[in-house]
C-alpha cells in the first residue's frame, strides 16, 4: 500500500516542485484512471495488467489538456485562485463521474492477478504484492527518466530556476506540460494496480490524495525520493496503527504524522523549500 | 512599505462610524424588503431558499474574514459549523438548555477550539495551512463518528418539542421564524464584518494579509492577529451550524463535518470575491439557488449537476476574473461608500 501512495504523491510531487501548484484533482485524476482500467475490463475483456501503457496514454492526454486549458492560465496567478482552479477541477470531475457512472461501488471480477501467498505464516494478498513490484519498477523508471535522460534534467533544470531554464532553450511551457503528463502517468500506474484489488467508485480518490498530501509533505514538495520514503512510512504507521491501537483511526495516525513533521520540520525530511 | 504605514494612518484618522447617505438609504431599503418578504405570502420553498442564501452567506463571510483579510485559505472550515451544530443538539438532548444559549455555548467552543488549533497550525504557509486544515477537518469528522457521547456516527437527534416552541426553537408550524434568525444573524454578521473592516484590527490584519513581514517590522505582532483573525471566523461559523441543526432536528458526523461545507464555502466566497464584504453576500445569491433549482429539475441525481455547474464556474471564474464577481460591478458604485 505504503508503495502506491509513493507513486501517486510522487506525481503530485513533481508536478509541485515544477510548477508549485498543489493539484487538489490529483485523487480525482486517481478516481478516472481507476475507471479508465475497470471500462476497458469491462466493456473490451482487457486485464488491468495490460490496459496500463492505455490508461497512461488517457492520464497523460488529461494532463496536457489540464494543463493547457486550465493551468497555463492561472500559473502567475495568486495561490489563492491556483487552490480554488484544482479543486473546482476536482470537483467537477467527481461530480461527473457521479452523473456518468453513478456512485456505485464496482470491482473487477476474476483478474490475472488474484489469490495469496503465504509467507512464515502470514497471508499476503497477490495483488497487492504485484502493485507494490509494479509501483516500484515505475518509480525507478521515473527516477531514471528524472535523472539520467536529458528531457528529465531539462524538466529539473525548469523546476530549480525557471528563468535560468529558459534561457538555456527550455521551453518551460512545454517542460510543464510534460510534468503534467508524467505526474498522472505515475497515477495511471498507481490507479491500475489499484483497480485490481480495490472498489472503484467517484469518491475513491479523496483518501488517496490526502494521503498523497500527506506523503508530499512529509517528503518534501518536489522531491521524489522524498515521497518515495514518505509513502511508504505512511503506509507502515497506517497498518501499525491499525493493528496496534484502533484501526477505525487510521486516518488520523497519518494526520498525526503530517501534522508533527509540518511544525517540527516544515520543508519535509528531503525537502528543499 | 509606505502603503502600509499610509494604511495605519488612514485607519487612525478614520472614524469608525462613516455613513454616505445613499447607500444608507440602499440598504435600508433592502434590509426592510428583506423583513417584510414573509408577509408577501411566498411560498415555502422561497422562504427556504432566502435562508439558505442567509446562512450560506454567513459561512461564506466567516471563510472570507480569515482569507480575505489575514491571507490564510481554510479547507476546514466545516468543523465550525459542525462543533456549533453539535454544541446546540447535544447541549438540548442532555442537559435540556435552551438553543439560544446553546448556540452562545457553541460560538465559545468554536472559538476556544480555533485558537487551540490556530496556535500550532496558523505558523504555517500556504499550502501547508491549507492542507493541514483539510486533514483537521476530517479527523473531527473521523472522532465524532466514533465518539459515543455523541451519538458516534448515527448522531443526535433533537427530540420534537410542542409545547414551548420558543424555548426549544422549533418551529414546525412555518418556516418564517427560521427564516428571521437567519436574516438576524445574516445582518449582525455583515454589520459587524463591515466594523471590523474599518477597525484598526482590519487594516492590521489587511497588512498581514498583502506584506506581512513589512507589518511585522512596524510592530504587528503578526502571528497573534492571525489568530485572532481565526477565532473571529470560527465563531462567526459556528452558530449557522446551530441554526442549521435546530433546523433538520438531526446533527450527524457526516453532515455536520462534511468536507463539502468546506469547499462549498470557499467556492462561494471565490465566486463572490475574496476580502470584499459585499463578495460573500453576492456569491451565495448565484450559487445557492443554482444548486437547489438544479435538484428540483434534476431530481435525486441533480446532487452531482449543481456540483458540476459550481466546479465549472469556479474554473472560469479563477482563469478570467480571479477577484471574483464583485469585481464585474462598476467600481463607481462600489466606491460610492468611500467617496465622501
Amino acid at each position: 500500500m505504503g508503495l502506491i501512495y509513493a507513486l501517486i504523491a510522487a506525481g503530485l510531487s513533481l508536478i509541485f516542485g515544477l510548477m508549485e501548484i498543489v493539484n487538489f484533482a490529483h485523487g480525482d485524476h486517481l478516481m478516472i484512471s481507476m475507471f479508465s482500467a475497470f471500462w476497458l475490463w469491462a466493456l473490451f475483456g482487457l486485464d488491468p495488467i495490460f490496459s496500463i501503457p492505455i490508461t497512461i496514454l488517457i492520464m497523460a492526454a488529461i494532463g496536457v489538456l489540464t494543463h493547457y486549458f486550465i493551468i497555463r492560465k492561472i500559473l502567475n496567478s495568486t495561490m489563492l485562485v491556483q487552490i480554488c482552479a484544482t479543486f473546482g477541477l476536482a470537483v467537477t470531475i467527481r461530480a461527473l463521474a457521479q452523473l456518468f457512472f453513478t456512485p456505485d461501488f464496482r470491482t473487477i471480477k476474476n483478474p490475472l492477478i488474484q489469490g495469496k501467498f503465504e509467507i512464515l505464516g502470514i497471508f499476503i494478498g497477490k495483488p497487492q504484492l504485484y502493485a507494490s513490484l509494479v509501483c516500484l519498477v515505475a518509480f525507478v523508471l521515473l527516477y531514471l527518466f528524472v535523472t539520467k535522460t536529458e528531457t528529465g534534467t531539462a524538466l529539473q533544470a525548469t523546476s530549480q530556476d525557471r528563468q535560468a531554464a529558459e534561457i538555456l532553450g527550455i521551453p518551460s511551457n512545454k517542460m510543464f506540460a510534460l510534468g503534467w503528463a508524467i505526474g498522472l502517468s505515475c497515477v495511471a500506474v498507481a490507479g491500475s494496480m489499484l483497480s485490481n484489488f480495490y472498489y472503484v467508485f467517484p469518491d475513491v480518490g479523496v483518501n488517496f490524495s490526502l494521503f498523497a498530501f500527506v506523503a508530499v509533505a512529509l517528503g518534501g514538495f518536489g522531491s521524489i525520493t522524498g515521497s518515495l520514503i514518505a509513502g511508504i512510512i505512511i503506509g507502515v504507521v497506517e497498518s501499525v496503527g491499525g493493528l496496534v491501537i484502533d484501526p477505525s483511526f487510521k486516518l488520523l495516525y497519518v494526520f498525526a504524522v503530517y501534522l508533527f513533521v509540518v511544525i517540527v520540520r516544515p520543508q519535509g525530511i528531503f525537502g528543499r523549500y | 512599505m509606505n502603503n502600509i504605514s499610509a494604511k495605519l494612518l488612514e485607519a487612525k484618522n478614520e472614524p469608525l462610524w462613516y455613513f454616505n447617505k445613499n447607500s444608507l438609504i440602499i440598504i435600508g431599503i433592502i434590509v426592510l424588503g428583506l423583513f417584510l418578504f414573509p408577509f408577501t405570502s411566498p411560498s415555502k420553498f422561497a422562504i427556504h431558499l432566502m435562508m439558505m442564501i442567509f446562512m450560506h452567506a454567513v459561512m461564506a463571510q466567516s471563510w472570507n474574514v480569515l482569507a480575505g483579510f489575514s491571507g490564510q485559505i481554510s479547507l476546514g472550515h466545516a468543523i465550525f459549523f459542525g462543533i456549533g451544530a453539535y454544541a446546540c443538539a447535544y447541549f438540548y438532548v442532555k442537559f435540556h438548555i435552551t438553543p439560544w444559549i446553546g448556540i452562545l455555548i457553541g460560538i465559545g467552543i468554536s472559538g476556544f477550539v480555533a485558537m487551540l488549533i490556530g496556535i500550532p497550525i496558523l505558523r504555517l504557509k500556504g499550502h501547508y495551512f491549507a492542507i493541514a486544515t483539510l486533514l483537521i477537518g476530517i479527523s473531527f469528522q473521523v472522532v465524532f463518528q466514533r465518539w459515543p457521547e455523541v451519538g458516534s456516527s448515527s448522531g443526535l437527534w433533537i427530540p420534537i418539542n410542542r409545547e414551548s416552541p420558543w424555548s426549544s426553537m422549533q418551529f414546525h408550524k412555518s418556516k418564517v421564524a427560521y427564516y428571521y434568525i437567519s436574516l438576524l444573524f445574516f445582518i449582525v454578521t455583515f454589520f459587524l464584518v463591515w466594523l471590523l473592516n474599518r477597525s484598526k484590527l482590519g487594516y492590521r490584519l489587511r497588512a498581514i494579509r498583502d506584506q506581512s513581514d513589512a507589518a511585522s517590522s512596524l510592530g504587528i505582532h503578526v502571528s497573534k492577529y492571525k489568530i485572532i483573525a481565526f477565532i473571529i471566523s470560527a465563531m462567526i461559523m459556528a452558530p449557522i451550524g446551530s441554526i442549521y441543526a435546530q433546523y433538520v432536528l438531526i446533527v450527524d458526523p457526516n453532515n455536520a463535518f462534511n468536507v463539502d461545507i468546506s469547499i462549498l464555502v470557499l467556492l462561494i466566497a471565490v465566486m463572490g470575491g475574496v476580502g470584499n464584504i459585499w463578495g460573500p453576500i453576492i456569491g451565495a445569491a448565484i450559487l445557492i439557488p443554482i444548486s437547489e433549482f438544479s435538484r428540483i429539475y434534476f431530481g435525486g441525481t441533480g446532487h452531482s449537476i449543481d456540483l458540476v455547474v459550481y466546479g465549472v464556474l469556479i474554473i472560469i471564474i479563477c482563469i478570467f476574473k480571479p477577484s471574483g464577481i464583485v469585481s464585474l460591478i462598476p467600481r463607481s458604485f462600489r466606491e460610492r461608500e468611500k467617496a465622501k
